[in-house]
């Protein structure tokens, strides 16, 4: 458990697979992410093909039936919103940039941190392997819904493949929480000489609140998963009421499928954040870096996401208001959810003031940020639409739900992760990437997304139902069919473009072009070390903080940046 | 044997949560240079294990604030009763076994054991200390009682659980009979899991005293064990608390 007391490994598989160095963990996660991005997508592609092909024939599942469409579903939105969402900016940039960061030669407890991705990869296979078991995978959603999640006999996929499904999440809360552990007691315990808790990178702070969010929402998904299992495989009827299937009593009876909603959202919400949170962090610093300005309102920044992280746990009755609650607890639920806005709101002029009269550099990463802005504005927008009761009613069970979780949750986080991996990529592996193809893939990205997910807020307007394979048979939305088409080829030349990202990606490691130690002129103290940094980060010396994160054209200095670590600043600004 | 009450003292670990940031480990090299020398001392590994364990107790507390608030939901609850299609109560109150008012006094004597186990670690370590680097341990008095007591209590107190589950049992509570009896099952399984922990830890302390590890990073592993075990004793009287009184 100590920390930093472990020597540079020499063997391979001491170096590169149970490593112990945060660094090389960091990137375990990023490709663990990366591998679970392209089955999550794939899966996305045949949802997508079968929507406007529905008798079509599709690779590995045949003749896509109803049933097969919700397990793609289920296990598109698992793969995503756990393997990726969660794992790649906090897992992986999180864990590899943290302790550099903050000035620490590792994380607290190396072991812990080893563990933690390891029971990660478990819990990605035994995911994995809900598709190959009898019945295949489950149907209930990333949300497993009960009884449906809670019942063997309610499905095909609800058998053996759903066990695994709860199993897999289960196995990915507990290495979610040993991260957050480590996240949290490096953060406080580990900060380097001078690295005050107000002269973190925004990023840290990211970091920081967000494995607080884990800690605190984990356990109850995996005591919510716990009940589950017990009900499925054990008889007991924590969330399965008195139910028949197949005109079959099923021997439950009792149990309430709403305490599985509200202890399942007591969890989802804040793992809203938890996607978020991280790309928040990395754009508000981007942003900053490539504007050559300090970031505007630094305090108010950290003090909008420590809110948006407490508020985050005070409404997750807003993904109920269909379970016929009473209208006064809709009610506070709606104002709490609605209260979000006001330090979303705050952050996103804080970015735009941060760009305003900025020398902006629009580097790749910078491209990514403002990209992530644009998705954050036009995806949050929707939001309080949703959290009204009235019009979340006639919304909830449609596409435009789809439409506004996917633009903010999705692809925003998407795009903080390819910002912060076109932005770290020269430090982590000592090459640039090719900043031609990063600004094609970029902008088919950008504009990809926008033609996906726009039309879906229509579709769903016109009351186009989520979760229904095959549209084509519903005549009331047979007019809006073109949409439906349209999205689908945006989703290819989307999916397609990231062939580019992932080329840009193998091909730099080897062939980019040699990275110095500080190639965007950045200020945090990832960039005073070697690229890529030494075992220990920092070559045996203690780098000593004088500077806050965001000293960018400060009047008197000698270069338009002073770093962290530089003396300190005396002009005043 | 030694005292137990160590008349050394040792600077207390402090968390310090700003203010000019915190001390920087005391030697910087990730050990390249050979085995220890890139330890922080003892004070600063005690005080990150601490703080480690607290964040770590979080989640530990919220499963059970999660399954409390699960038990108060589903108590309140009426259900169908198919045959007279009316609403009535399925929850029947659970007669605890005598045997868990029994398992707590030995899970709480088996709590004082582990503190007087921690002191005499923390006695221990204290010479060791200024070193810093804890390699040398051939001075140190051999002393296991506590420990060994805590052990075979805790064990004790498992089996204990054990055996109130197979009372339970006989006289027909199973873990599907009725939801109160679902939770009985459930609170003092998730607890015996998380004491097993304990227990584990306390075989790591115990073995590691065998291959001569280094004194104090025994003694911060008894420490940080024995805050996780009064944890578990707190949280085994409150889970009794609420099965007892709130049935």
């Amino acid at each position: 458990m100590d920390a930093h007391a472990h020597a540079a490994p020499q063997g391979f598989i001491r170096k590169y697979i149970f490593s112990l160095d945060h660094k090389v963990i960091g990137l375990q996660y990023f490709f663990l992410a990366l591998t679970a991005v392209f089955v999550g997508m794939f899966l996305s592609l045949l949802m997508r093909i079968h929507l406007i092909w529905p008798t079509a024939s599709l690779p590995f599942f045949g003749e896509i039936k109803p049933e097969t469409y919700l397990s793609l579903l289920t296990m598109h939105g698992t793969i995503m919103v756990f393997f990726v969402l969660t794992t790649a900016p906090q897992g992986g940039f999180g864990n590899y940039f943290l302790p550099i960061q903050i000035g620490a030669p590792d994380m607290a407890f190396p072991v812990l941190n080893m563990l933690s991705f390891w029971t990660t990869f478990l819990g990605f296979i035994v995911l994995l392997a809900a598709f190959f078991v009898s019945g295949g995978a489950p149907l209930h959603g990333w949300t497993g819904y009960a009884p449906l999640s809670a019942l063997q006999s309610a499905g095909p996929g609800e058998g053996l493949g759903a066990d695994l499904w709860i199993a897999s999440i289960a196995i990915f809360c507990i290495g979610a929480l040993m991260g957050a552990l480590n996240f949290i007691t490096t953060t406080l315990d580990m900060r380097a000489k001078g690295m005050t808790m107000m002269r973190m990178p925004l990023t840290v702070w990211a970091w920081f609140i967000t494995a607080i969010l884990g800690l605190l929402a984990f356990g109850v998904l995996l005591s919510a998963g716990i009940l589950l299992l017990m009900d499925r495989n054990l008889g007991t009827s924590f969330f399965v009421p008195l139910v028949t299937v197949n005109g079959q009593l099923t021997g439950h009876k009792g149990g309430s499928p709403l305490l599985w909603q509200h202890l399942f959202w007591f969890f989802g919400h804040p793992e809203v954040y938890i996607a978020i949170l991280p790309a928040m962090g990395l754009c508000s610093q981007l942003l900053s870096v490539f504007s050559r300005k300090p970031i505007f309102g630094y305090k108010a920044m950290v003090y909008a996401m420590l809110s948006i992280g407490f508020l985050g746990f005070m409404v997750w009755g807003h993904h109920m208001f269909m379970s016929g609650m009473s209208p006064y607890t809709a009610f506070a639920f709606s104002i709490m959810t609605m209260g979000i806005g006001v330090p979303s709101a705050i952050k996103t002029f804080n970015w735009l003031g941060t760009l305003w009269r900025g020398r902006i550099r629009f580097t790749v990463p910078m491209l990514f940020a403002i990209g992530f802005v644009s998705l954050f504005v036009t995806g949050g927008i929707s939001g309080p639409f949703l959290a009204q009761p009235v019009l979340d009613i006639y919304l909830h069970e449609t596409y435009f739900v789809i439409a506004h979780f996917h633009l903010i949750m999705g692809v925003a986080s998407i795009f903080g992760i390819f910002a912060a991996t076109y932005y770290w990529f020269p430090k982590m592996f000592g090459r640039m990437m090719n900043d031609t193809l990063g600004k094609l893939h970029f902008w088919l990205t950008f504009v990809g997304a926008y033609a996906i997910f726009m039309p879906m807020h229509y579709y769903g307007m016109a009351a186009g139902l989520r979760r229904y394979s095959q549209s084509t048979e519903v005549a009331y939305i047979q007019s809006l069919l073109p949409l439906q088409r349209f999205i689908t080829f945006a989703a290819f030349i989307t999916i397609a473009s990231q062939l580019l990202f992932v080329i840009n990606l193998f091909w730099s490691l080897w062939k980019g072009k040699q990275a110095s130690d500080n190639p965007w002129e950045a200020t945090t103290l990832e960039w005073i070390t070697a690229t890529p940094p030494p075992h220990d980060n920092f070559a045996g010396q203690t780098p000593v903080v004088h500077n806050g994160p965001y000293e960018y054209s400060v009047p008197g200095a000698p270069r338009d940046f002073v770093m962290q670590s530089d003396a300190p600043v005396t002009a005043a600004h | 044997m030694a005292s137990l009450f160590s008349t050394a003292t040792i600077e207390e670990p402090r968390i310090s949560l700003g203010h000019g940031g915190i001390l920087p480990p005391v030697l910087i090299g990730g050990g390249d240079d050979g085995p220890g020398s890139g330890k922080p001392d003892y004070a600063t590994r005690l005080r990150r294990a601490r703080l480690g364990l607290l964040v770590a107790l979080t989640p530990v507390l919220m499963v059970f604030v999660s399954f409390t608030s699960a038990y108060v939901v589903r108590q309140g609850l009426p259900t169908l009763d198919p045959h007279t299609n009316l609403l009535v109560r399925d929850w029947i109150p659970v007669k605890l076994p005598v045997l868990l008012v029994v398992n707590t006094f030995v899970l709480l004597l088996s709590s004082v054991g582990m503190e007087l186990a921690r002191r005499q670690f923390r006695g221990a370590a204290v010479p060791a200390s200024p070193s810093a680097n804890g390699t040398t341990s051939s001075a140190e008095p051999v002393q296991m009682p506590w420990l060994a007591m805590t052990l075979v209590l805790g064990l004790l107190f498992l089996f204990g659980q054990w055996s109130a589950w197979q009372q339970l049992a006989a006289h027909g509570f199973y873990v599907s009979t009725t939801p109160s009896s679902s939770f009985v099952y459930l609170l003092t399984g998730t607890h015996a899991v998380h004491l097993m922990g304990g227990v584990l830890a306390l075989f790591v302390a115990s073995i590691a005293s065998l291959f001569r590890r280094a004194v104090a990073t025994r003694a911060i592993v008894v420490d940080v064990t024995a805050w996780y075990w009064h944890f578990m004793a707190l949280l085994w009287v409150y889970i009794l608390c609420l099965l007892e009184f709130s049935r």
